[in-house]
């Protein structure tokens, strides 16, 4: 998804360059919410993990493998201001040090990748944790939802500017159908492993999961014994 | 860590490229890139005269050619896309081998694969000249938002312990008759990373006391301040004001 440079044209790969700075000068206002002072360290340590896990491999089959985008999993796991800092530092970075994605097409990157992506993903999650039951079998399904859902959205959101501009010839019907056909494919093992992962870090430390609230039981005093049949 | 912060891409030596201010650098690879990108796709002279640059700038920096050529194979993915156009797109068809292939898929492929190979190897010279703290001063002196730097600080300085955390986790399975197989494996793997985010979590969490009780008040200080003189611009500025000159000529000679 780490478009080149040369993929999209140069006045639209400039507008969506002003769209990822927008969206990014609203993330750092609500992160320093999320987070307050600790914001630089714990958003910089997260943006370390996203990009230690996008190096993960995961085999499907015969010598095929995928890895994370970790767009849900740090919208879920941080939410969605830190999660969308933490996405877009970890582009710019790959772009300025990898040359992993163009420079000029950072805008481009950013934009589908972190700003419609990550909050997608937190929508989704947030409607169904909302809707379904308060227990962990809806905190996985939301948690996979929110994966395979984000994925061909910000693939949606590439095909969106490519439209606008991109610079081949290919029936827009085409790359429509297959780059939101292929994430499609691609999100059902992010949901998979977005799942599996928000699940164990919820196994032993449900505190650090930001979209975990609801899950947690305010400390109670009993004055009468407990009576049988925990939770 | 314990290789001095140089990163792996970073190509030591002493040259004029190698001195110029960071921040004048990103900025003439910026303009370079954004004019290349603007450069209509059968300009075919234009594109030999940025390879040209490019190829005089890395002569300059002594930048060996097989290190530039490695690191271009991280465009392959879309090296095979590009490859795929000519095949799935529209428009008018002409024969070649053989095969029946679209004009306008011909040029898109042409112009992908040129202004990104362009783009990486541009990227790839700014990354072997310039250490990362000199970059991560350049965004703030280019006025990118001062925590945004500095989470992008704390990236680069973890990243390498995370990344080798996670290292050690695989050594870990492993050594436990572990091997990934298949979706089969999923579990173990994302419940590693899970581990991996509850450990980089809480690395973060000392971090940020160690921060605190060493006097830490929310800014930074700024250790390193090269500054820019006049000099230092009008050597970086050639590079995109020759650009600017190939591109003026690509539209001229369309």
């Amino acid at each position: 998804m780490h478009v080149p440079d040369g993929f999209i044209d140069a006045p639209v790969s400039v507008a969506a360059g002003a769209v990822a700075v927008a969206g990014v000068a609203l993330s750092l206002r609500g992160a320093r919410r999320e987070l307050d002072e600790r914001t630089a360290p714990l958003a910089g340590l997260v943006a370390s993990f996203i990009f230690a896990v996008q190096m993960l491999n995961f085999p499907v089959a015969s010598g095929t493998s995928g890895h994370l985008l970790g767009g849900a999993l740090a919208a879920i796991l941080v939410g969605p201001y830190t999660g969308v800092l933490c996405l877009s530092v970890v582009l710019l970075m790959q772009g300025l040090l990898f040359a992993d994605g163009g420079l000029t097409a950072l805008g481009v990157n950013i934009t589908d990748m972190a700003i419609v992506g990550v909050p997608v993903a937190y929508g989704v999650f947030r409607l169904l944790i909302t809707v379904l039951p308060a227990n962990r079998r809806s905190f996985t399904v939301a948690a996979f939802t929110a994966a395979l859902v984000s994925v061909p959205t910000a693939a949606g959101a590439f095909t969106l500017l490519y439209a606008l501009g991109g610079v081949t010839d290919v029936p827009l019907g085409t790359v429509a159908a297959s780059m939101i056909g292929v994430h499609l494919l691609i999100g059902i093992g992010e949901g998979v492993i977005t799942a599996l992962t928000v699940g164990s870090v919820l196994a032993v430390r449900p505190d650090l999961v930001y979209g975990a609230e609801r899950l947690r039981v305010p400390l109670q005093l009993r004055t009468t014994p407990a009576t049988g049949g925990g939770r | 860590m314990g290789a001095g912060h140089a990163h792996r891409l970073y190509w030591a030596a002493d040259s004029p490229v190698h001195r110029l201010p960071a921040h004048c650098k990103l900025v003439a690879v910026l303009a370079f890139v954004l004019l290349v990108v603007a450069t209509p796709a059968t300009a075919y002279a234009a594109f030999l005269g940025y390879a040209v640059l490019l190829t005089a700038v890395a002569a300059a920096a002594r930048v060996p050619p097989a290190l530039l050529l490695r690191r271009l194979l991280i465009e392959v993915p879309f090296v095979a896309f590009a490859l795929a156009l000519p095949f799935v797109a529209g428009g008018d068809r002409t024969e070649v081998l053989g095969m029946s292939l679209s004009v306008s898929g011909l040029h898109g492929a042409w112009n992908v694969l040129a202004k990104g190979t362009l783009g990486v190897a541009a990227s790839v010279l700014l990354a072997a000249t310039t250490q990362v703290w000199a970059l991560l001063i350049a965004l703030q002196r280019l006025r990118v938002p001062t925590l945004l730097v500095q989470i992008a600080s704390f990236m680069i300085r973890y990243s390498d312990v995370v990344v080798q955390e996670m290292a050690r986790m695989r050594i870990a399975r492993e050594s436990r008759g572990f091997t990934a197989r298949g979706p089969r494996s999923w579990k173990v793997l994302a419940t590693s990373a899970g581990a991996l985010f509850i450990r980089t979590y809480e690395r973060g969490e000392r971090v940020h006391l160690a921060m605190v009780s060493r006097g830490h008040t929310g800014s930074m200080p700024v250790l390193d301040q090269q500054p820019a003189g006049r000099a230092a611009w009008g050597t970086a500025v050639t590079l995109p004001a020759a650009a600017l000159a190939l591109c003026l000529l690509g539209w001229w000679t369309r």
